[in-house]
């Protein structure tokens, strides 16, 4: 490095205080202002957290609560009333599964390459900078990506495959980050100790660094997999339907899912699909808050403090 | 870099082989995303050529008028300007709404919060940023609109569909975004500097704001390029709330349509395959591609020079 970079830029040397610095009755009293503006703005964000959930819980939480056993065993229907989330609850969890099938092996695979193995050279700058641009990407992209490879190239069509690799393939930048960075908190002297010991490379990694890691990153895989479950934009652009009256036996199959109906409902103009909506999106939520729940009992459970 | 160590013996001429192909496979695994970027390129690029082939690529950019053929038809005028002016104001609205608010968090909790109250709000702020988007989209649709903005301005002015209640809603999306990207590069900037203006007397709030803001800009521009760029991008909000009428306007309160509510409305009505309509799609797709990737790249720059300063 050279002497330049390390030395700040001359506005950061150059701080004035300016009057500020007195403490006049005007200055103590404009000190106030700021601290209560700042809580403010803050409390405003929070405030929009709560009216947020209130909203859901005001124009959903009857529907829901009324009788549940219905709204989750019935197939979508004309009729608001009678209308359920069974087909889209389904395709919400087949995805989950198919989208974790694919993201977490390949993720792994990617971080443990980059962090144990890739050696610094303009290749491994390639992929590292192409992963970080990956994650930038609007999830409408991955849609589109999807509805040129999957759904029309590979003639997949709007089928539960194709929308797993939508989602795995948007979740997949995400899934490296977290996993590389769990890897890189395991302390290099495990790795030197193992090495001493003869073992090569691999088997430190299989036996040593992977355990190790794995807490932190089953962590960042379920919080990229709860990120990739509330997403709509993808799969509507590769088709997902919501007249589905059946459950899925197979991957080739049409699916539904839940942000998809929620955003169909959302759509509609009677109020009573508006409530409906609500509920399936208090549902989502649940669902979203429990992953992040096991995520979090995963990491304080089963990590490692070196 | 366990490269860098020295290789042992024995056990590592036995294994040579299988380590070499597990090896490879990790390095397939990596080239993956290699090929993500490349399909994307190769989806978007392939699409929007033969989209250019009907439409003149320079109208598509200056063209004033959205008005794609409805079916299978030929026609239809494609001029990319009102997509993009919609984009532009639910980007604009909503950093009116999240650059404020997440500032003041952001400062709020790098500098005053004891650290009680930040073990709160942080949590409090990932839930907002864990949101699924069609859930904001529900609530800009169903609270911000009749219960905000037409009490405040009248139900004749704002429309059931309007940008106002769109840029909120991703505003509200964005404010976790900036809040803990600014906080980080304040909590960066060396306790030292701190120390030394209060020694000279500053209060707490000249310190933040002549002292630690100065120092973090750099890190608070790249958030705010960062927080632009997901505006830019996000979809479901501005389906459901901003309406689809593609139009070159300023009044926030009317009807509007964006390059990503174009895709997700336009995917909805099925547009079949090979026509200019669904090619459209992937030229609008790319014209977002490429905005958000230019503001991400920029936004990384930033990012890496600030990081050289505090080591």
């Amino acid at each position: 490095m050279t002497a330049a970079a390390v030395e700040p830029r001359p506005g950061i040397l150059r701080i004035t205080l300016g009057k500020g610095a007195t403490r006049t009755k005007a200055n103590i009293v404009l000190d106030g202002v700021f601290a209560i503006l700042l809580l403010v703005g803050t409390f405003l964000g929070v405030l929009a957290v709560g009216l947020l959930l209130y909203s859901l819980y005001d124009r959903g939480w009857t529907r829901l609560a009324d009788d549940p056993a219905a709204f989750f065993t019935n197939f979508v229907s004309r009729f608001p009333a009678r209308a359920g989330i069974k087909a889209a609850i389904y395709g919400t969890v087949w995805l989950m599964g198919l989208t974790t099938l694919f993201s977490f092996p390949i993720g792994v695979g990617a971080a443990i390459y980059l962090e144990e193995f890739a050696k610094k050279n303009r290749f491994t700058n390639v992929i590292e900078a192409n992963i970080s641009n990956l994650a930038g990407v609007p999830s409408v992209v991955y849609g589109i990506l999807g509805l040129g490879i999957f759904v029309r190239f590979f003639k997949m069509g709007p089928s539960l495959l194709a929308g797993g690799l939508t989602l795995a393939i948007m979740s997949l930048p995400i899934i490296v980050i977290a996993a590389r960075e769990s890897i890189r908190a395991v302390p290099r002297s495990i790795r030197e100790g193992s090495l001493a010991l003869g073992s090569t490379n691999w088997q430190t990694v299989r036996r040593l660094v992977l355990p190790a890691a794995l807490p932190g990153t089953m962590t960042g895989v379920i919080l990229a997999l709860s990120r990739a479950i509330g997403e709509t934009a993808p799969l509507l652009v590769i088709g997902a339907a919501v007249s589905i009256f059946n459950t899925p036996n197979d991957v080739r199959d049409p699916f539904s899912a839940l942000p998809v109906l929620i955003f169909n409902w959302t759509s509609r103009p009677q109020a009573a699909f508006t409530d409906a909506a609500a509920a399936a999106s208090i549902v989502l939520l649940a669902m979203l808050l429990a992953m992040n729940a096991v995520a979090i009992f995963v990491r304080n459970r089963f990590s490692t403090r070196w | 870099m366990t490269a860098a160590l020295p290789r042992t013996g024995i056990t590592r001429k036995r294994s040579n082989v299988s380590e070499r192909v597990i090896v490879g496979l990790l390095l397939v695994c990596a080239v993956v995303s290699v090929l993500v970027t490349l399909g994307i390129i190769a989806v978007l690029a392939g699409e929007t050529l033969s989209f250019f082939r009907s439409v003149n690529p320079f109208k598509f950019l200056t063209g004033t008028k959205w008005a794609p053929a409805g079916g299978s038809g030929a026609g239809g005028e494609y001029g990319v300007l009102p997509l993009l002016n919609g984009s532009l104001m639910i980007a604009g609205g909503a950093l009116l709404v999240g650059l404020p608010l997440g500032l003041a968090t952001a400062v709020y909790l790098a500098e005053y919060a004891p650290p009680r109250v930040r073990g709160i709000l942080k949590p409090t702020l990932e839930v907002l940023a864990g949101f699924p988007t069609v859930v904001v989209g529900f609530f800009a649709l169903n609270f911000v609109t009749p219960f905000l903005l037409r009490p405040l301005f009248g139900d004749d002015r704002v429309f059931i569909f309007n940008a106002a209640a769109g840029a909120i809603a991703v505003g509200l999306m964005i404010l976790p975004l900036i809040a803990s990207i600014s906080e980080d590069a304040m909590r960066a900037v060396p306790q030292a500097l701190r120390e030394g203006a209060l020694a000279m007397g500053a209060s707490k709030r000249v310190v933040t704001l002549r002292v630690v803001f100065p120092a973090a800009l750099s890190g608070i521009v790249a958030s705010v390029i960062l927080a632009v760029s997901r505006a830019v991008g996000e979809t479901m909000a501005v389906t459901i709330a901003a309406g689809n009428t593609p139009q070159i306007t300023t009044n926030f309160f009317g009807s509007i349509q964006t390059l990503t509510a174009y895709i997700a409305q336009t995917v909805s009505g099925e547009a079949a395959a090979g026509t200019v309509r669904y090619e459209s799609l992937f030229a609008v797709g790319t014209t977002l591609f490429v905005l958000t990737l230019g503001m991400n790249l920029i936004s990384a720059r930033i990012v890496r020079r600030y990081r050289q300063e505090y080591q």
